[in-house]
């Protein structure tokens, strides 16, 4: 993380919105000039509550040369005068003055939005710091986070960490540190399970994709999770009539090329292979047990039932078990 | 219309009511009594009463049969049989822009209390032309429990001059609630028969005879849906698509199209309806609320708008939901047709007449190839759809649900 040089880069730009890395980013800006200046200073505005004028003097050289990182949060939503100040103030950096303007990549006003371009141009040093929305990208995430904490975690221990913290990075990068320090250095998935119970996310996605491939055990364990954190009937129920109804669509169209089938159904490809795979083992009568089955369920969480929890529940066991009839 | 045999009612204001003699005769005659009390003589007793309830099946006429019974009670030639139909009390009742009469119309899915609380306090007043204050309520059925219980003081005692009359498809306590029902005199409308359909189509909305008696004869008795049918190519092509279905369904795939069909046609038709009135509401309401106005003062006068416009919403998409479901259901009516008239050639019953007589030759396939059971499993699978729209099921998993026990017999 640490990268000493002897003179700081005087631009930074960090784009994205993920808040951990981006707060990370900034101390990294702030330690490079540290290095430098032992006696340098930080000092964070939003960009909504500056004024040119006001720029104009934080970026100004002091009298006696103390180094300076100025943080510009929230450049997405410059105006055009303050935009244009950054940039000129850009053409020519300051000695000893780090300027870090924090920008989610969007914005509203033209000149927000190009922003980022100019300070590319200008030679800024760009960090990255996006959403992590793949699963892949925080299991990397967690390793890295090891790793960096001085330890070593193996990819059971990593699956076991995130599906007990779930996806908040600033709580998975504490959850890491901490287990790093409890457990030695070696994190694997009995020390994670050593401190962390249950599970944090459970969505009604996961209930149905166990669900629709008749995993009885994985479905009603899933289910118990969704209500234990509160995850509304109706989204469950919803999730449950879409997973049935995507199968049974595209087992009725029969076996094609995902992609052909995509534009016919109108589903996303990898949404009709998914389907494909779970439609194995589905007989047609089956399926169309399990449309009563959802569309029943829809009318029993949305009042028609006395208890949601039960009609959820055997709503699953029905699935289950209509998949399981394929041997008659 | 049978206007041999009611020559002397069906005259006036009545005209409009279509098929209904008997519910004729007992309005009129309480038009008569209710005349004689304005006049300040002697009513005949048990003529005139404050409280009606009109029921009958969908399209046989209950709000126009109550609009009638209106303009008959603010008819200002009175001689001996108001509802002359001609004067300035009669055409402005049957239009709808008459001073005494209100009429309240659900657009949404249902009538709240606050709406009730308001028109209980209307109701109290005395009629500024000195004859009656008349409040309508069409679809009392979707009186929420609240709105009734609001109501129900006001029907119970109303002023002297106040009638209430109310319209709901049946008289069970699932429509109107018990309290309300006995505090109401209660009009049952028959479904009016085809001849008096046709009849009226030729004569007020000048169809063609042999369209008259085609729509008059698949109608099902609903004369709004005849005209509708009578007169709008688009709603004869959605019934014949609908109808295609029960024969249409071979393949399993078959089952999503036909689904997304009718889901996406109830769809279309409900922003079709809505979207321009949606918008046009918008910029008056924002309007009102000072939008685009400009100088000192106008951002404060704005702020408050915020709140107007969500309420605007809700109201927009409670109707837009209601146009959607109405849409279906009326579908779904016409499929439930289909599978009866199924049923009834099977059977082998000759005198009853079909849902949908132009359909017969599909009609008789479907009995030759299907068991009974199976036609009854599709009627049960075609109702109990209709019951999961209106507890707010999902349409479309709803009616593939549905289609999906069509295919499957």
């Amino acid at each position: 993380m640490n990268a000493p040089a002897v003179t700081p880069d005087p631009l930074h730009l960090i784009l994205g919105d993920e808040e951990l890395l981006v707060e990370r980013a900034v101390r990294t800006a702030f330690e490079a000039a540290r290095l430098a200046d032992s006696q340098a200073d930080l000092t964070r505005v939003r960009v909504t509550d500056l004024t040119p004028p006001e720029l104009a003097e934080l970026v100004s050289p002091s009298l006696f040369a103390e180094g300076r990182v100025i943080v510009l949060e929230a450049a997405q939503e410059a105006g055009k005068e303050i935009a244009d100040a950054v940039i000129s103030y850009c053409a020519h950096p300051a000695d000893g003055i780090t300027l870090v303007v924090v920008h989610t990549g969007g914005g509203r006003s033209k000149v927000a939005k190009e922003l980022p371009a100019a300070l590319r141009k200008a030679g800024a040093r760009v960090t990255e710091c996006p959403k992590l929305t793949k699963p892949a990208d925080r299991d990397a995430f967690v390793r890295n986070e090891v790793r960096a904490a001085g330890g070593k975690i193996d990819p059971e221990g990593v699956a076991a960490l995130v599906e007990a913290v779930g996806s908040d990075l600033r709580e998975l990068a504490a959850a890491a540190s901490q287990l790093v320090a409890d457990s030695a250095g070696k994190v694997n998935a009995d020390a994670v399970r050593r401190y962390h119970r249950g599970r944090a996310e459970v969505t009604g996605f996961a209930v149905a994709e166990k669900a629709v491939i008749g995993d009885r055990a994985g479905a009603m364990e899933a289910l118990r999770w969704a209500m234990q954190t509160g995850v509304a009937h109706v989204l469950v129920a919803d999730a449950l009539a879409d997973a049935v109804r995507t199968v049974a669509r595209v087992s009725a169209v029969g076996r094609a090329d995902p992609f052909q089938l995509a534009g016919q159904l109108g589903m996303p490809p990898w949404k009709v292979k998914k389907a494909q795979g779970q439609a194995r083992g589905w007989t047609e009568q089956g399926l169309a047990e399990c449309m009563q089955v959802v569309a029943g369920l829809n009318a029993d969480v949305k009042g028609a039932a006395a208890d949601p929890d039960y009609a959820l529940e055997r709503a699953v066991l029905r699935i289950v078990a209509a998949h399981q009839q394929r041997g008659r | 219309m049978t206007s041999a045999t009611v020559a002397p009612t069906a005259s006036g204001v009545w005209s409009v009511v279509v098929g209904q003699p008997g519910a004729v005769e007992v309005l009129s005659a309480a038009a008569e009594a209710a005349a004689a009390v304005v006049a300040g003589g002697e009513a005949s007793p048990g003529a005139m009463t404050h409280a009606w309830l009109f029921t009958g099946p969908p399209g046989s006429g209950r709000s126009v049969a109550a609009k009638a019974f209106a303009a008959a009670l603010q008819c200002t030639v009175t001689d001996d049989r108001p509802g002359c139909g001609e004067c300035a009390g009669c055409r402005t009742a049957l239009a709808g822009t008459h001073a005494d009469v209100r009429v309240v119309v659900p657009e949404g899915l249902s009538i709240s209390v606050a709406e009730m609380r308001a028109l209980v306090q209307t109701a109290a007043r005395r009629p500024t032309s000195g004859r009656w204050q008349v409040v309508i309520i069409e679809d009392a059925d979707r009186l929420t429990e609240g709105a009734a219980n609001a109501l129900l003081k006001a029907v119970e005692e109303p002023p002297p001059r106040t009638v209430f009359l109310l319209c709901a498809p049946s008289d069970h306590p699932d429509d109107v609630s018990v309290t309300i029902r006995s505090r109401c005199r209660v009009i049952a409308l028959r479904t009016p028969p085809a001849s008096a359909i046709a009849d009226v189509l030729v004569r007020r909305d000048g169809v063609a005879q042999a369209k008259a008696a085609w729509a008059a004869s698949v109608c099902g008795g609903h004369v709004g849906r005849a005209r509708r049918l009578a007169t709008d190519p688009a709603a004869e092509q959605r019934r014949e698509a609908v109808l295609r279905i029960p024969l249409g369904l071979r393949r399993a795939a078959d089952v999503f199209t036909c689904a997304d069909e009718l889901v996406k046609t109830a769809e279309a038709e409900a922003s079709e309806v809505n979207d321009t009135r949606n918008e046009a509401e918008r910029q008056a309401l924002e309007t009102a609320m000072g939008a685009g106005g400009t100088g000192k003062g106008t951002a404060s006068a704005t702020r408050g708008a915020k709140g107007a416009m969500k309420d605007l919403e809700r109201r927009q998409k409670s109707r837009s939901t209601r146009t959607q479901r109405d849409s279906l259901d009326l579908a779904l009516v016409d499929l439930a047709g289909f599978y009866r008239d199924v049923l009834i050639t099977a059977t082998g019953a000759r005198e009853v007449s079909l849902n949908h007589p132009d359909r017969a030759a599909d009609v008789a396939t479907a009995a030759a190839s299907w068991s009974a059971e199976s036609a009854l499993r599709r009627l049960e699978a075609v109702l109990a759809c209709r019951e999961a729209l209106e507890i707010n099921v999902k349409p479309r998993i709803a009616i593939e649900a549905m289609i999906t026990a069509l295919h499957r017999g």
